[in-house]
């Protein structure tokens, strides 16, 4: 870790932020002061709307047009807020660099790799097309690019996530500037993924001494990463210092809230002997890939293969994967909404072989919460109608007196106020959504219901929120659950037993308690290194640069 | 979570209920709010109302019937004043007189009666009255003060106020009236066309979007077949067919005009139906109608609704094509694309005959136009 | 590439195969014939007519009798034109219209594109209020008003230009100013609205956030993904420009082939028609092809597979 001196490089004092909006001026930031000093890793944590990437962007002048900034945002001394593009580009890209949460769309799809790499050093250093080529392989090389001499040429959309973010800190750190600004970079990324590209970044510093301004959501990576820290909310800094003591004596409740808001505790067993709710043995789901009509032959992909899960009442399993695995495919081929091959049985009664239409009045015992409270809503329907459309479906006899009854009486269950049913989607937050789609669910007193990560969408505070209030239902209606997620946290928060799954097949299962305090494959170890080990970055980056 | 509820205050709260059920927005009322800020937009809407007033009642209320012929009138520049000139009025009076072939005495014009003695040897005969009214600027003719060896008289008539705020065009009718009828003939088209185009495309594209898969990809040759058919060539044929029949013609050029519509409506409901409120409604069992209904017909309505607004001036400009090349409208009826035709043809000696029905043509087009821009941009606020 | 552009042509060969057919029958379905005049020929020199165009045999038999000779290349007789054939009309008239419709469609791709790129970087300031509305002007101003307007005020008020014929470049000035105004509105909008979501990418942030200067960041990292669309467009538009319009050779007396098909159509010219139908689809293969290779040569993403 470097030591802290007394050489600012970003100074930032009284900087806000206002975006003009259809409702009028909208403030995202409100004044803050936020220091920065050379070779260090200050994080700004915040959940979503806190205005912690505004204010970077701000400095950067890269504001939305409706954004105008106000205050200081001093480099070396020089004011970034209402400077000249002229002066301002003389600064960004070579003392000043960022990296995006959006790997996939940030590099321009249209060139290759090795033009946008040398675009700065060839603007800012003066290098010619072949010096800034050769020093570009090089630095592909460094971020750890297999075959560098050859990828150089790829373009974007023939890399991976990871692989892309890598190509963003090469270029990032083309002309050895004295700042990075990450912004999320890490967020859309799959957590082993993660934890590569985290550790490549502190060895990055710790080789180069360049300062470091990581904006997260995530407290674990502050904690593993930053010396420093700044917590924000709405717009303002609540309260900063050095992590270790945030982390140790939070000041402020909302800090508190938010690291109290990290999923803990563990799930009440079911009771003992209770029957199998469901049952999918020897699952398999294959899809075609290309192909089509008057088109080539087609490829199958087994997005599933050959898995068995059984879940009992008040049970939840937990399935756990990375992107690609396979599980969200699972959980929607065991509620016979995809074609599968295998055994599925529901209550005892086979329902490999039953179409569309025999599943119908089994669909109200078969429920499925989405991952995004945001598309899974019906934008242009109100809540109430929402809640209600399975008992048009179930319950087609009663009147719309009783459904309204109903439709109160799911709100009020999943802690929505009952007034609110006559509003459309589009008004709530992410985590009142997320407690609608649950209403709809739980509405039809189902039996098992297929959760599609969701929690993944939401702030770790609403997180918290959610894991409760399944667990709530679960043990008041003793329903079986199918959780699946990529966060292990929560899977650990809400399960019995946990299923881990790669490429299509379970690489491992066991009781909660095992898989977590004693993975057996190297897969789960690494996914469970990647989730909870509490080492610094900056020392695993120098144990690994040592060979370790 | 500021919603979750105190147990204090019970929810049976009706006063606050009612109150929250009113603040309720969906989205369009959202896209409505959005579209009543666009000023554009909304001096559109204002005057397309009103040519749909013009095209319903105008002709009703024009001075003139559209297709009456004013053989005096003929290319008469657009005025305010009424017709006839003051220094018309004598010559004109002078020489329907000398058509009966009577002596005509000194002429006076008194304010709106005109009269002067006549002499003839025939003797006077009532009928010479008609030659009087037989012409455009003259009613009400009698004779007065008959001689008694009945051949002197006077000749008394009202001078025939007529007013051509458009002027009148080569076979002298009144322009204003005829345009006024044309807004109603190309607004009716328009929407007629546009409404056939609608029900086919929607349907056609809804139906191949929804199964998917080979029936879609059958459905969609077909129109990729169609689109290569050069347009024109349709419509002349169209015409050939239903020369007769203007109505018929233009249900079938909106069966033609279904074809991007049935692209559009296929997209969305592709892309609505991955999404997972759609998925999510078949996780409750709903049946195929009931999610077609309630969530993929709601949602592809934003889109129908701008091209609608976009495809009604398309059709317009198509039917002034046709009447362009004379394959429109058959007199007396017109439409504003046949009196934009003709006035250009007329256009060096009575330029009225051009500016009058083109810009009443293009007011219509551009709101119609900013109409759509504006609905397009209240219901994807994404755009802007 | 060029096994590409091979397959793209045998693939479009069944399209104009189906194409050509249904446009045969469809106009052969028309009532009315060639002959038919305001009084009527005399039978026998009907009948004679009739023969000597193979109008006595079969449908079948005349379609397939055409589609043999269209094979060959050729397009057959004129019925109305006798002295002509399709193959002679199209010699004189088809380049015409090809100067006339690439000139305008050059113009208006020069013109459009800048007013929509400029519009793009003054979002919703006065120069883009401007660009827009005049798009909107050129959007719904109908040529067939824009061409005697332009005829009579620079062709017959102030005699700059001539108002109408064919020969010399003062000629063309006002026919391809009334053919480019419509697609310098179009051209004009969309690209405005490329531009400016390619201005809202990440991609273009990242640029920005790299220093680069805003010159690179518009030209190398906007114009070229704001382009895309209007190269779509310009497949369809570039067919229906170089064949013709029917309105603007009739007002200003050009001879083009833009006439032809309305003409034809009306007098039963059943070759010259077809012959038109034929011309415009092979226009609009090549144009789709073109646009094809233009856009895959843009867009990386897009290969020449499929």
């Amino acid at each position: 870790m470097n030591a802290m001196t007394n050489d600012p490089v970003l100074t930032v004092r009284g900087l806000k932020v206002a975006f003009e909006t259809n409702d009028g001026l909208v403030e995202a930031v409100r004044g803050i002061d936020l220091d920065v000093h050379r070779g260090e890793t200050v994080a700004i944590v915040g959940e979503s709307g806190s205005g912690k990437s505004q204010s970077m962007m701000a400095a950067m002048g890269l504001l939305a047009s409706n954004g105008r900034a106000s205050g200081q945002a001093l480099y070396r001394g020089q004011d970034l807020v209402g400077m000249r593009e002229r002066d301002l580009n003389r600064i960004r890209g070579d003392k000043i660099t960022m990296i995006f949460q959006e790997p996939m769309t940030s590099l321009d799809p249209l060139y290759r790799i090795g033009r946008q790499l040398a675009e700065p050093m060839i603007h800012h250093r003066g290098l010619s097309r072949r010096e800034a080529r050769e020093k570009g392989i090089a630095l592909l090389e460094r971020v750890g690019i297999p075959d560098p001499q050859r990828r150089i040429d790829s373009y974007p959309h023939e890399l991976s996530g990871g692989q892309r973010q890598r190509v963003m800190i090469a270029m990032a750190l083309a002309n050895d500037p004295d700042l990075l600004i990450a912004d999320e970079p890490t967020t859309a990324l799959d957590v082993t993924v993660q934890a590569q590209i985290l550790t490549l970044l502190a060895d990055l510093q710790r080789e180069r001494g360049m300062a470091i301004v990581f904006i997260t959501h995530d407290l674990g990576i502050v904690r593993r990463f930053a010396s420093r820290v700044y917590v924000m909310r709405r717009g303002e800094v609540v309260e900063s210092g050095a992590t270790r003591e945030v982390f140790a004596n939070p000041s402020h409740p909302y800090t508190r809230m938010l690291i109290d808001a990290e999923p803990a505790g563990a799930k009440e067993p079911p009771p003992a002997g209770a029957p199998l709710a469901l049952t999918g043995e020897n699952v398999r789901v294959s899809f075609d890939i290309g192909g089509g009509f008057l088109k080539g032959p087609s490829v199958a992909l087994r997005a599933v293969d050959d898995v068995t899960v059984r879940v009992r009442e008040g049970e939840t399993i937990g399935i756990v994967g990375e992107s690609g695995s396979g599980k969200s495919t699972l959980g929607r081929a065991l509620l016979r909404l995809l074609p599968s091959e295998g055994r599925v049985v529901f209550m005892g009664r086979d329902i490999s072989m039953a179409d569309k239409a025999a599943m119908r009045p089994l669909r109200k015992e078969l429920q499925l919460v989405f991952q995004d409270p945001f598309g899974s809503l019906s934008p242009r329907m109100t809540v109430g109608q929402i809640v209600t459309e399975g008992l048009l479906v179930h319950e087609p006899g009663i009147s719309g007196r009783e459904r309204d009854r109903r439709a109160v009486e799911a709100l009020r269950e999943v802690d929505l106020d009952p007034a609110m049913r006559n509003r459309y989607p589009h008004e709530f937050s992410g985590g009142q959504r997320q407690r609608i789609a649950i209403a709809r669910a739980v509405i039809l007193k189902p039996r098992v219901v297929v959760l599609d990560e969701p929690t993944s969408a939401l702030d770790r505070s609403v997180q918290k929120q959610i894991v409760e209030l399944l667990r709530d239902i679960q043990s008041r209606y003793g329903l079986a659950y199918l959780f699946i997620s990529h966060d292990l946290a929560v899977v650990r928060a809400m399960s019995d037993h946990v299923v881990v799954m790669k490429t299509g097949r379970v690489v491992e299962e066991g009781p909660t308690a095992a898989i977590f305090d004693r993975p057996a494959s190297e897969y789960t170890k690494s996914l469970m290194h990647a989730a909870f080990s509490q080492e610094d970055f900056h020392v695993e980056a120098m144990r690994v640069a040592q060979g370790g | 979570m500021q919603m979750r509820i105190d147990p204090a205050a019970s929810s049976d709260d009706l006063a606050r209920e009612v109150a929250d059920a009113g603040a309720a927005r969906s989205l369009w009322q959202d896209a409505f709010i959005r579209l009543r800020r666009n000023k554009a937009a909304v001096a559109s809407a204002i005057v397309l109302a009103f040519f749909a007033f013009v095209a319903v009642f105008g002709p009703a209320l024009a001075p003139n019937p559209y297709d009456e012929v004013f053989p005096q009138y003929v290319r008469v520049p657009a005025s305010l004043e009424a017709y006839p000139r003051a220094d018309s009025i004598v010559p004109e009076f002078e020489s329907v007189l000398a058509r009966a072939r009577v002596d005509v005495g000194e002429i006076t014009l008194d304010g709106g009666t005109i009269s002067a003695p006549i002499v003839t040897d025939r003797g006077i005969d009532p009928r010479f009255v008609r030659f009087v009214e037989r012409s455009d600027l003259f009613t009400n003719a009698r004779i007065e003060e008959v001689s008694p060896d009945e051949t002197r008289a006077v000749m008394v008539a009202d001078v025939k106020r007529t007013y051509f705020f458009f002027g009148t065009d080569a076979n002298g009718r009144d322009l204003f009236a005829r345009t006024m009828i044309g807004v109603r003939i190309s607004l009716a088209i328009g929407l007629l066309a546009s409404l056939t185009a609608l029900v086919i495309g929607v349907t056609y594209g809804a139906v191949a979007g929804f199964l998917g898969g080979r029936i879609d990809g059958v459905m969609m040759r077909f129109v990729d077949i169609l689109y290569s058919l050069p347009f024109i060539f349709f419509v002349i044929l169209l015409v050939v067919f239903f020369g007769g029949n203007f109505v018929l013609m233009f249900l079938a050029v909106g069966a033609i005009e279904w074809l991007d519509m049935a692209r559009i409506v296929r997209g969305q409901t592709i892309s609505l139906k991955r999404q997972e409120f759609v998925q999510a409604a078949e996780a409750l069992g709903v049946k195929p109608g009931g999610i077609v209904r309630r969530h993929i017909v709601p949602n592809t309505l934003g889109p129908v609704v701008v091209y609608l607004t976009l495809l009604v001036p398309k059709v317009i400009l198509l039917e002034s094509f046709l009447s362009f090349l004379g394959l429109g409208v058959q007199e007396p009826l017109t439409s504003l694309g046949v009196l934009i035709s003709e006035g250009a043809a007329n256009m060096q000696g009575a330029t009225w005959m051009l500016i009058f029905p083109a810009i009443t043509l293009i007011v219509i087009l551009f709101a119609l136009n900013f109409l759509g821009d504006g609905l397009r941009d209240a219901l994807d606020p994404r755009d802007r | 590439m060029l096994g590409f552009v091979l397959r793209r042509l045998a693939g479009a060969i069944p399209t104009i195969f189906i194409v050509v057919t249904l446009a045969y029958f469809m106009i052969r379905a028309a009532p009315g014939g060639p002959f038919d005049l305001e009084r009527p020929l005399d039978p026998l020199i009907m009948e004679n007519l009739n023969a000597a165009f193979n109008l006595d045999k079969p449908l079948w038999q005349q379609y397939l009798l055409y589609l043999g000779n269209l094979l060959q290349g050729d397009f057959g007789p004129s019925f109305t034109r006798r002295d002509f054939s399709v193959a002679d009309l199209f010699a004189v008239g088809l380049p015409v219209s090809v100067t006339l419709g690439g000139l305008a469609l050059l113009l208006a791709l020069v013109v459009g594109a800048s007013l929509g790129v400029l519009a793009a970087l003054r979002q919703n300031k006065g120069a883009d209020y401007a660009v827009v509305g005049i798009a909107t002007f050129g959007i719904t101003i109908p040529n067939f008003v824009v061409a005697p307007i332009l005829s009579l005020l620079f062709g017959v008020w102030m005699g700059w230009l001539p108002a109408g014929g064919w020969g010399t470049p003062a000629h063309m000035v006002l026919p391809v100013v009334t053919l480019a105004l419509p697609q310098i509105a179009i051209i004009a909008r969309l690209t405005r609205g490329a531009t400016i979501e390619a201005l809202r990418s990440n991609h273009v942030r990242t640029a920005r956030a790299y220093g680069l200067p805003t010159r690179v960041v518009v030209i190398t990292h906007t114009l070229r993904a704001a382009i895309l669309p209007v190269v779509s467009y310009l497949g369809p538009a570039a067919a229906a420009l170089l064949t013709g319009s029917v309105v603007v050779e009739t007002i200003f007396g050009i001879p083009g082939i833009g006439r032809y098909f309305v003409q034809g159509a009306l007098a039963r010219d059943y070759t010259l028609v077809m012959g038109t139908v034929v011309v415009i689809a092979i226009f609009v293969v090549i144009f789709n092809l073109l646009v094809d290779i233009a856009y895959a040569l843009l867009d990386p993403r897009v290969r020449y597979e499929r």
